[in-house]
């Protein structure tokens, strides 16, 4: 007997929602839940309830953390976005024939072990690295120069890692914009600044923000890049949320930093909706 | 392109593959230290072929790798096919999932597996890290091959179904075949993912069970080995070869 479309309907639609649901919704929710618990002496959650981790988070010394680790991520964000922009144009302007290569140069690393590329970044900056290595060879500098374990260099690690999150988003708007958009409004007497700030920058509002949200949420948790680069002294929110759940083993307020992450994420998804209901809106009004 | 692009555009690329040049050509350095030339070797490959620590990691690696890209290909085409295929509630919320999954930082998954894992009381390891990478490769896999059943004519299956087949033979005569570079991609994509992974596996794995890129990040953290470079090339190189393979297959008959 052949099963009835309704069984195989089931199967797949139920397989992937019981996933999703098992191992995406269902961990969130425990972290939610567990973010308003108490520490417990068996090292991971109890009662009573509270909201005391919340207020942890409020204290100088996270918030000097949370502060320093914005201003980090959003530096490697702004970069991201100068850096890439102009990059995805000239991308989506090259000639067809020339794109998918083009395009797959900038996948290769997209795809490559983050903790890899970090290593070479390390290697590049490092004091007996190639950076010093020119310096010392063009005659501009007489000792190496430290690179490593500053801010500059999470930074630089930050963008390099990231900027094709960025990259192929921006290259995703752009390339769906119609250039006849461009001539009419050149021939409306619209100069270059103008067709960018009325034409190509709304119409590419969504892929600006996925490419922002898809590097700075990553650059507020690559613990690694904190550890490999910046040192013990330049930590992100991924560092303190690391040490709270395999060092400190204090796994609520652990919990609570994460679901502050969530929530921007949450936000940033939000802002992307309202991005790109406004570019079809007005897409609609043509 | 006008020339100034033509030179932001090479900027970039040399911004994206020098750090990686000169991490190649360091594994084959025969200097310790620095990027001093000394001549070439393959010492330090040949020290990675002998060290048992990191043969056990990089055959952990492959099989996590290999586990979890076969489950989320199938997980994944399942639902692709489901979603293309028939409306039903919570279709919305299920996609809006899936982008959430795609777009959550590693380290907020991470911490939400480890959670749930020890709230199932599953012993860290090899099926835990099978499970979580599943779950990150998911999404990709779900996402290619749904992207790929867009074009395509949902007639088809109708017409094989009137003229007899069941729904699964349809299925699996019509709609599978036609998206199998999809599929081939999407495995190819979640066993490079899974390889490369270090957030992840770093919470959810056992002491007793590495994985190549929690080996790396171990003997960075212990001081620089030249050893490394080679272990790191190694990974960028099988990287490599599987991403332009999997764009291969998603590009090739679009032209």
């Amino acid at each position: 007997m052949t099963p009835k479309p309704e069984a195989f309907k089931a199967a797949a639609v139920g397989l992937l929602s019981g996933w999703l649901l098992l191992f995406v919704l269902a961990p969130n929710l425990l972290v939610a839940g567990l973010s308003l618990l108490s520490r417990s002496p068996a090292g991971f959650a109890g009662w009573p309830a509270t909201l005391d981790n919340y207020r942890r988070l409020a204290d100088p010394i996270y918030l000097h953390v949370f502060a320093e680790s914005f201003a980090t991520a959003l530096i490697a964000t702004l970069f991201c976005l100068l850096l890439g922009y102009p990059f995805a144009y000239g991308l989506a302007s090259a000639r067809p024939r020339l794109r998918p290569l083009l395009l797959t140069l900038v996948i290769v690393p997209f795809w490559t072990n983050s903790l890899v590329r970090i290593y070479a970044i390390r290697g590049l900056l490092a004091a007996k690295g190639a950076v010093n290595h020119l310096l010392l060879a063009a005659g501009l500098i007489d000792q190496p120069v430290r690179l490593l374990y500053t801010q500059a260099a999470e930074i630089i690690g930050l963008v390099y890692v990231l900027l094709p999150f960025m990259i192929l988003p921006l290259y995703g708007s752009l390339e769906k914009l119609d250039p006849r958009l461009l001539e009419a409004a050149r021939d409306l007497g619209a100069g270059p600044f103008r067709r960018f700030r009325h034409v190509v920058l709304p119409l590419t509002l969504p892929g600006i923000v996925a490419g922002c949200l898809l590097v700075f949420l990553p650059a507020l948790g690559l613990f690694y890049v904190g550890d490999v680069l910046g040192g013990s002294r330049h930590l992100l929110v991924g560092n303190l949320l690391k040490d709270q759940f395999l060092e400190a083993q204090d796994w609520p307020f652990g919990a609570a930093a994460s679901l502050v992450l969530i929530g921007l994420l949450l936000a940033f998804l939000a802002l992307y909706a309202i991005a790109e209901n406004r570019v079809t809106a007005a897409g609609d009004d043509r | 392109m006008h020339s100034l692009e033509r030179l932001h555009g090479a900027l970039i690329y040399s911004f994206l593959y020098l750090p990686l040049a000169v991490l190649i050509l360091g594994s084959f350095n025969a200097s310790k230290y620095g990027i001093g030339w000394d001549g070439f070797t393959l010492n330090w490959y040949a020290s990675l072929a002998n060290d048992a620590e990191i043969l056990a990691a990089a055959r952990n690696s492959l099989m996590v790798a290999a586990l979890s890209a076969t489950l989320a290909t199938v997980v994944g085409t399942l639902g692709a096919v489901g979603l293309h295929r028939y409306r039903f509630r919570g279709r919305g919320f299920l996609m809006g999932l899936l982008f959430i999954t795609l777009m959550s930082p590693d380290i907020v998954m991470a911490v939400s597996l480890l959670v749930l894992f020890i709230g199932l009381r599953l012993e860290l390891g090899l099926f835990t890290l099978w499970l979580a990478h599943t779950s990150f490769c998911l999404p990709f896999v779900t996402l290619t091959v749904h992207a790929r059943l867009q074009g395509f004519d949902n007639a088809l299956v109708e017409a094989a179904r009137d003229l007899g087949a069941g729904e699964w033979t349809a299925i699996r005569r019509i709609v599978l075949p036609l998206a199998l570079p999809a599929i081939a991609a999407g495995w190819l994509m979640s066993f490079t993912l899974s390889l490369d992974d270090a957030v992840v596996s770093f919470f959810v794995t056992g002491p007793d069970f590495e994985v190549l890129p929690l080996r790396i990040y171990s003997m960075v953290r212990l001081g620089v080995k030249p050893e490394v470079n080679a272990l790191a090339s190694l990974l960028f190189a099988v990287s490599l070869s599987f991403v332009v393979l999997a764009q291969w297959l998603l590009h090739k008959d679009r032209e």
